[in-house]
């Protein structure tokens, strides 16, 4: 039994350097892509870089604020967190400030604050004090509920903003509960979600209700021991009515920019001079973006060299497009590299995760390792146009305090419960 | 297992990542070049275009300025269309075919919207110029000819076409090079170097300021003006004695292989290729498949040389010792060569002709002996013909002269390997007869049987003929200056020259003596033929000659090539007589035949091939002598020469 004066600290420091790394470098990028050819003033606060100078060193002091707590704190608190941050998320409708057409920020000064960078800390700790509660059992379906409204409330709240973009990394909670024991089924629906939406979009909803209906009933009737000849049945209406659906939400519903955003993505568009027309227009970001990442080449154009950076081509280069100057000035190289410390940062989040000997702190960080790589995911595979442009900061790179201090908190948290894990029963 | 769902994602997701990056960044990639990054502005400054003078310093061409209206579409905001039509002096329907086109070239880059804008209509259309966004003036150089001769020597400038671009990155789409004559063997000199200024740009395609402070900025540089070798004044009177007739000239100084004169007739006003015109014009030129006036004569014709090639075998047969100067070879109103071989002549039946009259008589028994014996010196034709061969090719015949005119033929001087088709086993000298009077298989252009007649001026070299007399200080290349010697030994050309200037004495030149100067030359009469409905028909004889003079220390060569014009000393012998007298003396004292070339065209000759009715030639065809206003027309523009 461990003495009281035997408790100690040990922070993982790997986790905290992998941190610094990312922000520093993404400091280093904001530099280049919030300057046109003057010289560098890093005491004039009109400047991105500068500013975000001042988010990077406040961060550092909420850095000591986070690891100075309690690590029960931030389960005992969770619930009371996540309530706030819900409040804070409805009061936007009220007191919110409507910037490029979401409104998403409170204006505070000349300073604007986004508290849906920090409703995804909230939710990690709900979720993860829900589940970790004795009484919870994710396999129950009752509960399953109970811990979807949790993550579907504060993403619902940040939907109607409007900022798909950022409710669609609660999605990330899926990878925790699935870790968490969620059945298999929701997977593999899934996963057969997105491939039959994907079809329904390419192909046409006729022909991938032919596909679906050729593979159902052929796997049916060469199983040996056949159920009920409605359960394929049934699978198949579903799946058209899912195709059909696809089809008449993309046709009718949708709003038309995230309409081209798809047909972009999936070359929908056959009539090649229309193609090349939205390049210029509703696809003019990825196409500028693509064409900055390619110009880099191999080793880059090196720091404030980049001309499609210093002229500002990539409209949002200082913040989602911001992986486009990393590509342009420093190249493969330095673009492969922040590919790799981003996959150790959250691969390491994810082994720290898996040694927690409580379940909130194993949930917790697996949390943190989730909400990073959808952004991770979705930012860069954005930008180098291999996913459909949704709209979402570079956890550490893109401009803005809100962001920063949201993933800052979100990591520090983690590795506090983490460095108490040698305290843990 | 579930613990490695996430983790197998990130890795995936990685390697999907890591895949794109190599894709975009390694493949895809282009290595980073200044001039195609399309955030850069290129501004270019074109310099000045060197300016061309004569040999004595007259200037021939200089430079104007033009302005284009240029359009990017891409910036191009809503406008007054009609107005602006009207400026541009266009209707509506060539603004929108414009507009489409340049959009077609791309929206970003510019595009010459309206090219040549008048003085007058650049002076309105500057002030309004800001209402237009998008649209632009860029100011060009342009040529501006001092002179309306020497069209085929100076050339013309013209926009650079897709594969100048693609052979030499210095070139853009817009920029003006030489497309012939000296414009185009000359580029590079004229040209000078454009300055460039990189601007950066931003996305919405404004200047933001120059790129890294314009270290990479260059300043133009200016043309170099050049000296050519061309006599403006002879140029010009040559260019006048030949109009209504078709040919070529060539006068050469010997002394130093400068190329005095170069004609081809029919020719235009250098004027015409330049501005809005220009396309119409050229076209105009380019189309006229009949007088060719774009084909240069004097440089591309390649024709049959006549009887001026007698003077080569002359020269061989006397360096191989098969004849000597006193030998008598006797005329039998020609040469029979074999059982039912015989080439005919005119010198009459047992006329005996040594060297010095075989030449002023033109006796086709006399050259067709020489050659016969050239070839036959050895035990095999085959290494007779090739050692002729040899010597004809050590004048620069048969072959490109390599000089820095922007055309040229090799012509044809036949080997043993030429006739390996025809006669692939055995090979007598009877076979080829006919080279010895210089019909058969052999074939010159007018600037190379110049340059022969250079040679025997010389005694024995020539220098190669050129073009530029001077490029500022620059030394002419060593090629121009160093002599190329023949293999003909110097002193086998006395004779032969002496034989040329009873020509002019008592020979077939006789009636085209200048008073105080010794004319040596030599006549030709061509036979040729076309094709008309595939049926081979003979034309009226090409008129040739060659001379130089004086006979001592020469000071010009010169050949003269005139299509159809009958015997030599008929059209090109005066035309010969008369830019001798002009060049070494400044004025004419033979007026009469001055006036007799001027009135008379031989436009019916060319004609009749195209006339679908039979017709007669030679000595049956009339004289067709030009309209008094033309011949009064031409009197003038001689008197506003002199």
């Amino acid at each position: 039994m461990l003495r009281q004066t035997d408790r100690h600290y040990k922070f993982d420091w790997l986790t905290i350097l992998l941190f610094f790394i990312l922000v520093i470098f993404g400091w280093v990028n904001i530099i280049s892509a919030s300057h046109s050819g003057e010289a560098l003033e890093f005491s004039n606060f009109s400047h991105y870089y500068s500013k975000q100078l001042i988010f990077i060193a406040l961060s550092v002091v909420l850095i000591i604020l986070v690891l100075s707590i309690e690590s029960k704190f931030y389960e005992r608190f969770s619930s009371i967190i996540y309530f706030s941050a819900l409040l804070s998320l409805a009061g936007l409708f009220i007191f919110g400030k409507n910037i490029n057409g979401a409104t998403s920020w409170y204006p505070i000064g000349s300073f604007t604050f986004q508290p849906g960078e920090f409703a995804k800390v909230a939710t990690a700790l709900a979720v993860a004090k829900y589940v970790s509660d004795l009484n919870t059992d994710i396999k129950r379906f009752n509960d399953q509920l109970k811990t979807f409204a949790i993550i579907v409330v504060p993403a619902f709240l940040v939907l109607l903003q409007p900022d798909a973009g950022s409710a669609i990394v609660y999605g990330a909670f899926f990878f925790v509960l699935y870790r968490e024991g969620l059945p298999h089924m929701y997977l593999i629906v899934a996963v057969l979600l997105i491939l039959l939406s994907i079809f329904a979009l390419k192909l046409g909803a006729t022909s991938t209700l032919l596909t679906t209906a050729i593979i159902v009933l052929t796997y049916y009737f060469t199983r040996k021991k056949r159920p009920s000849i409605f359960q394929p049945i049934v699978v198949i209406l579903l799946c058209t009515a899912l195709a059909f659906s696809v089809r008449f939400f993309y046709d009718n519903i949708l709003p038309a920019h995230q309409k081209d955003r798809i047909t972009i993505w999936l070359s929908l568009e056959k009539d090649p001079d229309k193609l090349e027309r939205m390049k210029k227009t509703v696809a003019y970001n990825l196409n500028e973006s693509e064409k900055a990442i390619s110009s880099g080449g191999f080793k880059g154009k090196g720091f404030l060299e980049g001309t499609r950076t210093t002229g500002n081509f990539v409209p949002e280069q200082h913040t989602d497009y911001i992986f486009s100057t990393v590509g342009e000035e420093w190249g493969f190289v330095g673009s492969f590299l922040t590919v790799l410390v981003f996959l150790l940062l959250i691969i390491r989040i994810l082994i720290l995760a898996e040694r927690q000997k409580n379940q909130f702190s194993r949930m917790y960080g697996y949390a943190v390792g989730s909400i990073l790589f959808l952004h991770f995911l979705i930012n860069i595979g954005m930008v180098m146009g291999l996913i459909p442009t949704i709209g979402i900061p570079l956890p550490f790179f893109s401009y803005g305090g809100s962001g920063l201090w949201g993933f800052t908190i979100l990591v520090f948290i983690f590795i506090k419960l983490d460095s108490n894990r040698i305290n843990e029963w | 297992m579930r613990k490695f769902l996430l983790l197998f994602s990130v890795i995936v997701v990685g390697l999907i990542f890591t895949g794109r990056l190599l894709y975009l960044q390694v493949i895809k990639t282009t290595d980073y070049n200044l001039y195609q990054d399309n955030a850069i502005r290129k501004v270019f400054d074109y310099p000045k275009r060197g300016f061309v003078y004569d040999r004595n310093g007259q200037l021939l061409v200089s430079n104007q300025p033009s302005y284009d209206v240029m359009v990017i579409p891409r910036e191009v905001k809503a406008l007054d269309t009609l107005e602006f039509c009207n400026l541009l002096k266009i209707d509506k329907e060539t603004f929108i075919k414009k507009y489409d086109k340049a959009y077609r070239y791309s929206p970003r880059l510019p595009y010459v919207f309206v090219s040549h804008l008048s003085k007058e209509d650049y002076a309105v259309l500057q002030e309004k110029m800001r209402k237009y966004e998008g649209f632009y003036i860029q100011k060009r150089n342009l040529r501006k000819y001092e002179t309306t001769i020497g069209a085929n020597v100076l050339g013309d400038i013209g926009e650079v076409n897709n594969r100048n671009i693609k052979n030499d990155s210095y070139y853009h789409s817009g920029d003006l090079i030489g497309k012939a004559g000296v414009e185009a063997s000359y580029e590079e000199t004229l040209r000078g170097q454009k300055g460039i200024k990189f601007i950066q740009k931003d996305r919405f395609n404004r200047n933001i300021g120059p790129y890294k402070d314009g270290i990479y900025d260059t300043l133009p540089e200016s043309g170099k003006d050049i000296k050519i070798t061309i006599d403006a004044t002879l140029q010009a009177y040559g260019e006048l004695l030949m109009t209504n007739k078709r040919g070529g000239v060539i006068a050469i100084e010997p002394e130093s292989g400068e190329i005095l004169a170069m004609i081809s007739a029919p020719t235009y006003n250098p004027n015409s290729l330049v501005g809005r015109n220009r396309s119409k014009n050229y076209t105009k030129l380019y189309r006229d498949s009949i007088a060719k006036p774009l084909f240069n004569r004097s440089l591309q014709g390649v024709y049959e040389p006549g009887s001026p090639f007698k003077l080569m075998n002359a020269l061989i047969a006397l360096q191989e010792g098969v004849i000597s100067t006193e030998e008598k070879i006797t005329c039998y109103n020609g040469l029979k060569y074999g059982k039912k071989a015989f080439m005919k002549c005119h010198c009459g039946y047992g006329v005996k002709n040594d060297l010095s009259r075989g030449i002023q008589q033109s006796c086709n028994a006399y050259f067709g002996t020489a050659y016969k014996r050239i070839l036959d010196k050895y035990d095999n034709a085959s290494i007779g013909i090739d050692n002729w061969s040899k010597h004809v090719q050590s004048f620069g015949l048969g072959n490109f002269l390599n000089n820095d005119l922007y055309v040229g033929q090799k012509g044809r001087i036949p080997n043993r390997e030429f006739y390996s088709n025809a006669y692939p086993k055995r090979f007598y000298s009877t076979y080829t007869m006919s080279n010895a009077i210089g019909q058969g298989e052999v074939r010159t252009t007018p600037i190379q049987l110049a340059n022969m007649v250079a040679a025997i001026a010389n005694r024995g070299y020539y220098f190669t003929p050129h073009i530029i007399k001077s490029i500022q200080d620059q030394p002419l290349p060593e090629s121009f200056t160093t002599p190329k010697h023949t293999t003909i030994d110097k002193q086998h050309f006395d004779p032969v020259i002496e034989g040329m200037l009873k020509v002019y004495e008592k020979g077939t030149a006789e009636s085209l003596q200048v008073k105080d100067i010794e004319i040596v030359g030599k006549t030709g009469t061509v036979e040729n033929f076309v094709k008309i409905d595939s049926i081979k028909t003979q034309l009226t004889d090409h008129s040739i000659f060659v001379a130089f003079a004086p006979k001592d220390n020469p000071k010009i060569a010169i050949a003269v090539f005139v299509e159809n014009g009958y015997w030599g000393s008929r059209y090109a012998g005066k035309i010969t007589s008369l830019m001798i007298e002009k060049y070494l003396k400044g004025s004419i004292s033979r007026t009469d035949l001055e006036d007799w070339v001027l009135n008379h065209t031989l436009e019916n000759e060319y004609a009749k091939p195209y006339s679908g009715e039979p017709f007669k030639i030679n000595g049956q065809s009339q004289l067709q002598v030009v309209k008094p206003e033309e011949f009064y027309k031409l009197k003038k523009r001689l008197n506003q020469l002199n």
